[in-house]
């Protein structure tokens, strides 16, 4: 379990790298096709970074509550849902959060949760009437704790920033391609020396129509592995895998549709509600397949069954 | 002249360096106490929520006075228990927790207080709360892993020993001994 948080942390980090690089690459390739030297790449970058930050800026303080209006959720009291209160509560107390996120509840009969906010003082979770009314208590203790955890790592935000950082390769990218198709930037790399001009506004030109893909795609695979880390962190806090197996399962059989569910929300929910029935791993995923999260949990139970029959003694294969 | 301003700059850094693992120090420690009076919040909040549960079934439960006393008593010695250190506490915590369980297993042979949406609630209540016990008790431990590895390993560990910062404990809940609880259908 241990283990998993581990790698699953440094995997998101190694990634979030991987999009700084194909943008500050991004930047400086098109600065120096644009001008032919350095210092107009990395003033280009600049430019556009101040634009990004101050347009995401306004979305990181805003989306929480746009993101809870749309899902049509409604902010609940102990005296109203006291089980689902309490089990908040009880994951507020074993993360060590100091006050427990708001709780809402969304009056359609799917099987979902999202949890949103920027950090743990300023945290929001949802659940859907269809799930409060399916899982046991366990079971919700364990979606809770998956929520709680994503409010713990601070996942919104490090998801927010991701976003930014996309979004800003895209956006510079398209700016290039469009000013390169109108001879803006085309005048300059004329006398950037002949051949050497040319290759390298062919390679920017590349790099502008791949690096938008690219990003994306690393960023879908963070999205992955930050729900991995996300079960592994609830595992952490209940120390009971199989409460969150068992609720994966009801929720994977469960075939009704969020309603309010659309793509703008989707990566923020425990299972993905656009899902089709049958789930292959693609690289446009949002979250990982739900057997594969359910089988890792199972995994989990199993080594600790085996820890503690090795601990008393035995051995682990003939242990009751 | 430039030897010396590398200098300055790499005390300036060492200074840094030092000042935020001083501080996550700090930190730790402060959250391994915090942890260990949120422990106490929870446990204060069952003595509240017990007398109300035993009210509730008292009139109900005629032929389980027994049951009702023993609660009751136990729940006492609890609270008496503060002052005799932290294992005698956990010892008659842990002797609560099991006369409750016996009391609600005595509950399921009562279809009307079975149902009663009163001792429903109140058992939601005493469950939270019995698991609130247990997960602040298990965040101690977790703030007490961090603070001692934090004191243990480099960096630092050489830090922890110029302020004489001092390992902490583990909570370990002494096994009651394991009652079945008894259903008597008197």
């Amino acid at each position: 379990m241990y283990e998993q948080i581990r790698r699953n942390r440094r995997a998101s980090w190694l990634l979030m790298g991987v999009v700084v690089a194909i943008l500050t690459g991004l930047g400086y390739v098109i600065g120096l096709a644009w001008t032919g030297s350095n210092g107009g790449g990395l003033g280009f970058l600049g430019l556009f970074g101040v634009a990004a930050i101050v347009w995401s800026v306004i979305g990181y303080y805003s989306g929480g509550r746009m993101v809870l209006a749309v899902s049509g959720a409604r902010r609940i009291s102990h005296a109203e849902e006291p089980q689902l209160w309490n089990v908040v509560e009880e994951m507020t107390i074993a993360g060590g959060l100091g006050q427990p996120p708001a709780v809402y509840v969304i009056d359609d009969p799917a099987t979902n949760a999202f949890a949103t906010g920027r950090d743990p003082a300023h945290s929001s979770i949802a659940v859907t009437r269809g799930l409060l009314d399916k899982l046991n208590r366990d079971e919700l203790q364990g979606v809770i704790a998956h929520e709680t955890a994503h409010v713990r790592n601070y996942d919104i935000r490090f998801a927010t920033l991701i976003g930014i950082l996309v979004g800003l390769i895209a956006l510079i990218a398209d700016f290039f391609l469009r000013s390169r198709w109108s001879g803006f930037g085309g005048r300059r790399s004329g006398d950037g020396g002949g051949g050497a001009g040319v290759i390298i506004m062919v390679v920017a030109v590349v790099f502008a129509l791949l690096a938008p893909l690219a990003a994306s795609i690393v960023q879908f695979t963070i999205s992955r592995r930050r729900e991995l880390l996300a079960d592994a962190t609830a595992v952490e806090l209940t120390r009971n895998p199989l409460g969150l197996a068992g609720a994966l399962q009801k929720i994977a059989a469960d075939p009704a549709k969020l309603r309010t569910g659309n793509r703008a929300t989707a990566h923020l929910f425990i299972v993905n509600p656009l899902r089709k029935v049958r789930e292959a791993a693609g690289l446009f995923d949002t979250h990982p397949p739900i057997q594969m999260r359910i089988d890792l949990l199972l995994a989990m139970a199993h080594g600790e069954a085996a820890a503690n029959a090795g601990a008393a003694g035995g051995d682990p294969h003939t242990a009751a | 002249m430039v030897a010396v301003i590398v200098i300055i700059g790499v005390l300036v850094l060492l200074g840094i360096v030092f000042a935020v693992l001083y501080n996550r120090l700090v930190g730790r420690r402060n959250q391994v106490d915090n942890a260990w009076s949120q422990i106490d919040v929870q446990l204060k909040r069952r003595y509240d929520l017990i007398p109300n549960l035993v009210e509730t079934v008292k009139d109900y439960m005629q032929y389980e006075q027994e049951t009702l006393t023993k609660v009751t008593e136990a729940r006492a010695a609890a609270m008496q228990a503060g002052q005799a250190g932290p294992q005698a506490q956990a010892k008659a915590e842990n002797m609560l927790t099991d006369t409750l369980k016996s009391l609600f297993a005595v509950v399921e042979n009562y279809p009307d207080l079975k149902a009663n949406q009163n001792v429903l609630s109140l058992q939601e209540e005493l469950t939270a709360t019995e698991n609130k016990i247990a997960f602040a008790r298990q965040f101690y431990n977790d703030s007490v892993l961090t603070y001692n590895n934090a004191i243990q390993m480099l960096p630092t560990n050489i830090i922890a020993g110029m302020f004489n910062f001092t390992g902490r404990q583990f909570f370990d809940a002494p096994e009651a001994e394991t009652v079945v609880p008894k259903v008597d259908l008197r």
